[in-house]
């Protein structure tokens, strides 16, 4: 089955025109030779995958592109979104040597994208491996970033690989959920298609949603990974949660990457704080919003977004309310929706409103964004694999499980991070599966 | 203010510099020269009189590095393609326009008497301050008999020195390849044949590069390629070998017109300390234009107010005393490196540097304690790799992690601050050599009670020790 290719959308590109441009390529070059080429490099160090920063960017400046791009894939199958979406603030760039130097990193996200979308535009395959005789068969739960690194993992080193996925196009979050301007959808599936070339097989709207039905992947495959990411959106448990114009922040993001929500108008109103809930507001912008306010209940330096969403919000022209909570939406009788919130504040440590502080935002759209609820109701159906606080208990070395067949690792286990951490956590259970399978490898 | 006026160079050549423009094309025409003298160029050698030729094109190949142009420059054209004619009448109209400026004619034709008197003659009339004499051209003309054909060979250089200075009344430069394998051979041929200067070096035979798609090297003139000459950035540390080599010698040493690589003040300062009363400059010119002599003035000359130096001669060859034969060298002398642990920024660029191309004593074991000692006693880089490349990383999502994830703009951890194992450092330079800041790595001097002592001064004690034995 080939992978589904999105259509052109000229005004999902003229909306959501990238954040970041690539760099051409002589400025590509220009920036690789700034590399200081450190010895047992901090910044790949700092990438959960351990990328060879220095050394792709070297390859980078020698002219040996395609080098460059083996070199990213060696270590993180996922180069190409990771290059777009890794808050390397925090991690790779974040710990460039080059802050102390002269407080300029060097851009390593944008100097690995331009070796992966030289990757992706020359029509280069990854080198195929020779299956393994008799090797281990392995059904991979979920078709987000977990899964296929750890497929793709598995694919590499001669063993087969299944993804399960329960929605018509795989990618997971990095396809539905990750703002335009930083990935585009297309630039998801493409990365997916050049797994599915390496001989990863998928299968496209199958639910894992009862024993029956992990029964029989029990029978068909020697393991079961679960890629499975973080359920639902958290709903906010208040009277008209339900009505027309609630739309929750991931449905609002999906909605709008593959073309079913075209524009929204008037005043939006995202609940939440957090990385997603700025994706979600952002959009509401873009998308054509005439006022959107960012409504959270604790203060600015509580938010858990990252400082520079944060600031790209208001540059988009998002609207901030520290210490309000939603206490209920109603409708009102011209069509449009009215969210009661009251003020809050911290008394002894504890959040409580303040008094007579009732106020009615009128709005057009309320968007949920307060995080997402842990796939609980599947995993407690399966046998010794335990849960814990909503999160599958799993080695971060290995993404072993109690279940000696079972394996674990990204959001499911780790309650929602970076897609280079499940990217990481997704091979590291391939090789422990390898393992596990009596596989050795070089 | 320092004086940094020339005053009677080899015997006669004034100019309001030392910086001149050497024979090559930024002094092709009289109107090239002449903009060169209001930028400020003290004087020009002008670009190579003879018999006009015939140019190819392309011409001109460079050899960059690490994202910089023209580290490096290489070129195949010829001497002057224009009439001797031409350029003498524009050589007697920008001497009536810059009396005060040298204008020197680089001169080359075939190798008999006549010719070479005929152009002096010329030349001379046209209002020339003196002469250089082209026996450097590596390419093209040596095929027929000039340029480097003749400075290749001492008795050629000679003679045709001693023709010129047979007409000549300005003084005579003669300028000489590096393409020989003792440039003092050439030098001394030279002075016994009279010159009253040198000029040096010319540019050094090159290959700069092959196109790896045509496979055919640069330049590429329809498909075939040439040697050419090399300059530029990359010649200089060679050409300052040469110059010192001739200026040590008594049979060769003459009044020097430094050049190769010449490209800032702190070059032409590094070519007067090892002697030469002027400097050339060509390839900085064609990458910059004429406008980088600016900085070369004022360079030069706060150098010298800070340096209390009044005039070029206070400082003129004051580096060569300190040049010496290796056997001379103080073998006693001991210096080790020490990082500095405030601005050392973590690139552990010396400790690879020491392991893979040294004597392995800068180690990472600040936080696991110092062990200091030979190879076997420390785990080899490939191990420090594998160690972090084995450890789980998360990123930082919450505020907390995120607060001590210890990201660059915090201090450099204490283990990515090299230590220097002081009883096994020998003290080579590499280490500061390849540290990116700014003195960060320090080598310090040892006292080890030891006094002066060297290879000669032990060559000699052990033939003594022998001549006593027997």
């Amino acid at each position: 089955m080939s992978i589904a290719i999105l259509p052109d959308d000229p005004q999902l590109r003229e909306r959501f025109g990238e954040l970041k441009p690539p760099l051409t390529a002589q400025a590509a070059v220009i920036e690789a030779n700034r590399c200081l080429n450190c010895f047992d490099a901090p910044c790949t160090a700092a990438c959960p995958t351990h990328i060879d920063v220095p050394g792709f960017i070297k390859r980078i400046a020698s002219g040996n592109l395609r080098g460059s791009a083996m070199r990213i894939l060696d270590a993180n199958i996922l180069g190409a979104s990771c290059a777009r979406v890794c808050p390397v603030d925090v991690l790779c760039e974040g710990s460039c040597v080059l802050h102390r130097q002269n407080h300029k990193p060097i851009q390593i996200a944008l100097l690995q994208r331009h070796a992966m979308d030289n990757f992706h535009a020359s029509s280069r395959k990854i080198p195929a491996v020779p299956r393994i005789q008799n090797g281990p068969r392995v059904a991979c739960i979920g078709g987000g970033p977990a899964s296929l690194a750890c497929a793709a993992e598995l694919c590499r080193r001669g063993a087969q690989a299944t993804i399960i996925e329960r929605r018509p196009l795989p990618g997971g979050l990095n396809t539905y959920g990750v703002a335009e301007y930083k990935l585009r959808a297309a630039d998801s599936l493409r990365e997916v298609e050049m797994i599915q070339k390496m001989g990863v097989e998928f299968r496209f709207g199958v639910s894992v949603d009862s024993a029956s039905v992990l029964r029989e992947l029990e029978a068909e495959f020697d393991y079961i990974f679960l890629g499975l990411g973080l359920g639902a959106m958290q709903r906010l448990g208040i009277p008209g949660e339900d009505l027309e114009g609630v739309v929750n922040a991931l449905e609002l993001i999906a909605g709008y990457k593959i073309g079913h929500i075209r524009q929204v108008h008037g005043t939006v109103v995202v609940v939440g704080a957090g990385n997603t809930a700025i994706d979600a507001a952002n959009a509401a912008r873009r998308l054509g919003a005439q006022k959107v306010y960012m409504v959270y209940r604790r203060s600015e330096i509580d938010m858990s977004a990252f400082i520079f969403e944060y600031e790209h919000a208001k540059q988009e022209g998002v609207q901030f309310l520290w210490r309000m909570q939603p206490l209920a939406i109603k409708p009102d009788a011209h069509g449009r929706l009215q969210l009661e919130t009251v003020q809050m504040q911290t008394m002894n440590g504890s959040l409580v409103p303040v008094p007579n502080s009732q106020t009615t935002i009128d709005c057009d759209m309320v968007v949920p964004a307060i995080g997402q609820s842990p796939l609980a109701q599947l995993v407690q159906d399966l046998r010794g694999v335990e849960v814990r606080d909503g999160r599958i208990v799993a080695d971060r070395a290995t993404g072993k499980t109690g279940n000696p067949r079972y394996f674990a690792a990204g959001d499911c286990v780790n309650g929602g991070r970076e897609v280079v951490d499940a990217v990481a956590g997704g091979q590291r259970s391939a090789r422990a599966i390898l393992q596990s399978a009596g596989v050795t490898y070089a | 203010m320092p004086d940094i006026r020339i005053r009677g160079f080899a015997g006669g050549i004034n100019s309001p510099n030392p910086f001149w423009l050497a024979s090559a094309p930024p002094t092709n025409t009289g109107e090239m020269i002449m903009r060169a003298f209001d930028a400020g160029w003290g004087g020009a050698v002008w670009k190579t009189i003879g018999e006009p030729i015939t140019n190819v094109s392309s011409r001109y190949s460079a050899t960059d590095w690490n994202g910089l142009r023209m580290m490096g420059f290489n070129n195949i054209e010829l001497i002057s393609d224009r009439s001797i004619e031409i350029n003498l009448r524009e050589m007697m109209e920008v001497k009536k326009r810059y009396p005060q400026h040298a204008v020197i004619a680089s001169l080359m034709v075939a190798s008999n008497r006549e010719a070479w008197h005929d152009i002096v003659a010329r030349t001379e009339d046209a209002g020339a301050d003196g002469l250089e004499l082209n026996f450097g051209c590596p390419h093209g003309m040596s095929e027929r008999g000039m340029g480097s054909a003749v400075g290749q060979v001492p008795e050629y250089a000679q003679m045709i020195t001693e023709w010129v200075k047979e007409k000549a009344r300005t003084p005579v430069l003669v300028k000489l390849t590096p393409n020989i394998t003792d440039i003092r051979a050439v030098a001394r041929a030279a002075k016994r044949g009279g010159a009253d200067g040198l000029s040096a070096i010319n540019t050094i035979n090159s290959i700069t590069g092959i196109d790896l798609d045509t496979l055919t090297p640069r330049p590429n003139v329809d498909g075939k390629s040439s040697h050419g000459g090399y300059c530029g950035p990359a010649v200089k540390p060679i050409a300052l070998n040469m110059v010192q080599q001739v200026m040590s010698d008594p049979d060769a040493a003459l009044p020097f017109s430094g050049i190769g690589g010449v490209a800032t003040w702190r070059d032409a300062a590094e070519f007067i300390l090892l002697g030469c009363g002027t400097v050339q400059v060509c390839t900085a010119v064609m990458h910059y234009g004429y406008r980088i002599v600016e900085d070369m003035i004022e360079g030069l000359d706060s150098w010298m107010d800070e340096k209390d130096f009044k005039t070029i001669e206070d400082f003129r060859g004051r580096s060569l005393p300190k040049v010496t034969e290796w056997k001379h060298l103080n073998l006693n002398y001991k210096i080790v490196a020490r990082i500095s642990e405030q601005k050392c920024i973590g690139c552990d660029l010396c400790h690879i540097a020491c392991w893979d191309g040294a004597h392995q004593c800068i180690h990472l074991d600040r936080e696991s304690g110092p062990v200091d000692g030979h190879i076997e006693m420390h785990p080899i880089p490939a191990m420090s790799e594998m160690q972090s490349r084995a450890a789980i990383t998360e990123t930082p999502v919450s505020r907390k992690e995120r607060a001590t994830a210890g990201l660059g703009s915090d201090a450099t951890p204490l283990s990515r601050i090299p230590r220097v194992d002081e009883t096994e450092c020998v003290g080579c330079n590499l280490c500061s050599l390849v540290c990116p800041v700014d003195e960060c790595i320090t080598m310090v001097r040892v006292e080890n009670g030891l006094q002066a002592d060297t290879w000669a001064e032990r060559a000699n004690d052990a033939r003594e020790t022998r001549v006593q034995r027997t």
